[in-house]
């Protein structure tokens, strides 16, 4: 771990960084832009970039203490349960939170199934 | 001032589910190192999921700043097109300083929201918007930083799953009522794949965090659905100008 100094530093630069890639587009882009194409283009990227960031990372994300490998059993079934309750179009919370309780539910019964 | 009260009323489920997000990123921080005051002033002055887990991960590891710099580049770029996106919903005559307010909260899930309004964004409405997540990013981060240690180790686990599940939440209904953005979706996350799994291409998930395999998926995912409604769109040109009637 580094000195406090440099964490400071660290996370100044994050912050710049980040903030930096945000606001220039908004601030300086006052043109509307006509072409059609890259107005859908922009309007897909969002949910692009989510869906990439998602698949396959998601079957990676549970990684109980203990373990050194994430178990993809507990991440693949809380990821089918996430899927049909975003279809049945519940709010963001619940599909969350019910993830994180199938996930907990599977890690729970795993050892004694098997 | 009903414009903000709107966008509260919209953003605070948004804060409800950064909690349980910023929670896991508390926990986590303070399990590397980083004591809670750090851990919850990098998620207020960073508001990005991704880029922060990632960050913490550089500076405990001593990462040079310029490491530092070029992965939260790569992972958080996608802000930048969201940003893009959103300079063409808010008026043209908006002052720079209440652009620079917003461009601070341009979140995945704030600018979600905002991009499904039917009208333009206004100042106030996304002041709403980005408030209560504000709130609920830094509390929730703080929340999780003090309870580190507390909670049975099963459960701390199962937490890192919370934040892909609200992209899911995200992505999921607008997919299924809209053909071309389920198209956008699949196509984007097959992309992912083939960047994780294919041997040789694989590199690209291996290096900074992966930023580089989300953006080229989405970049060429969009890029197939935008072209895909060009066409269309040229094909109904070329057959009105026909004067045929089909």
């Amino acid at each position: 771990m580094c000195s406090f100094e440099n964490i400071a530093i660290a996370m100044l630069i994050m912050a710049l960084t980040t903030y930096l890639i945000r606001v220039i587009p908004i601030g300086f882009v006052r043109r509307k832009l006509e072409n059609l194409w890259i107005k859908d283009f922009l309007y897909y990227i969002p949910f692009c970039v989510l869906s990439a960031m998602t698949f396959p990372d998601v079957l990676y994300s549970t990684t109980p203490s203990g373990a050194t490998e994430p178990h993809f059993v507990s991440a693949a079934i809380a990821t089918m349960a996430a899927i049909v309750l975003a279809w049945k179009n519940r709010g963001l919370v619940r599909v969350a939170l019910v993830a994180v309780l199938v996930a907990l539910i599977v890690e729970l019964l795993l050892p004694i199934v098997f | 001032m009903n414009e903000f009260i709107r966008g509260i009323k919209k953003g605070f489920p948004i804060c409800l589910g950064y909690i349980p997000v910023s929670f896991t990123f508390g926990l986590i921080a303070v399990k590397m190192g980083f004591n809670p005051l750090e851990a919850t002033i990098i998620s207020l002055t960073n508001m990005a999921s991704a880029g922060q887990f990632a960050g913490i991960r550089l500076i405990e590891g001593g990462a040079p700043y310029i490491e530092l710099i070029i992965t939260t580049f790569v992972i958080n770029v996608r802000y930048f097109l969201m940003s893009l996106s959103l300079s063409q919903k808010v008026a043209s005559d908006l002052p720079f300083y209440k652009r620079a307010i917003m461009a601070f909260c341009i979140t995945d899930e704030v600018f979600a929201l905002a991009a499904m309004e039917k009208e333009d964004v206004s100042f106030p409405f996304f002041g709403g918007l980005m408030a209560t997540p504000i709130f609920g990013w830094t509390l929730g981060t703080c929340l999780g930083a003090v309870a580190s240690g507390l909670l049975p180790p099963m459960l701390q686990g199962c937490f890192g799953i919370a934040l892909y599940c609200m992209f899911i939440a995200i992505i999921i209904p607008p997919a299924r009522t809209g053909r071309k953005v389920a198209i956008a979706v699949i196509v984007s996350a097959l992309l992912s794949c083939i960047f994780k799994y294919v041997p040789g291409v694989n590199i690209l998930s291996k290096s900074g965090g992966g930023g580089w395999s989300i953006i080229i998926s989405a970049v060429v995912a969009a890029a197939i659905c935008a072209s895909i409604k060009e066409l269309k769109r040229f094909r109904k040109r070329k057959a009105t100008e026909g004067g045929v009637h089909v």
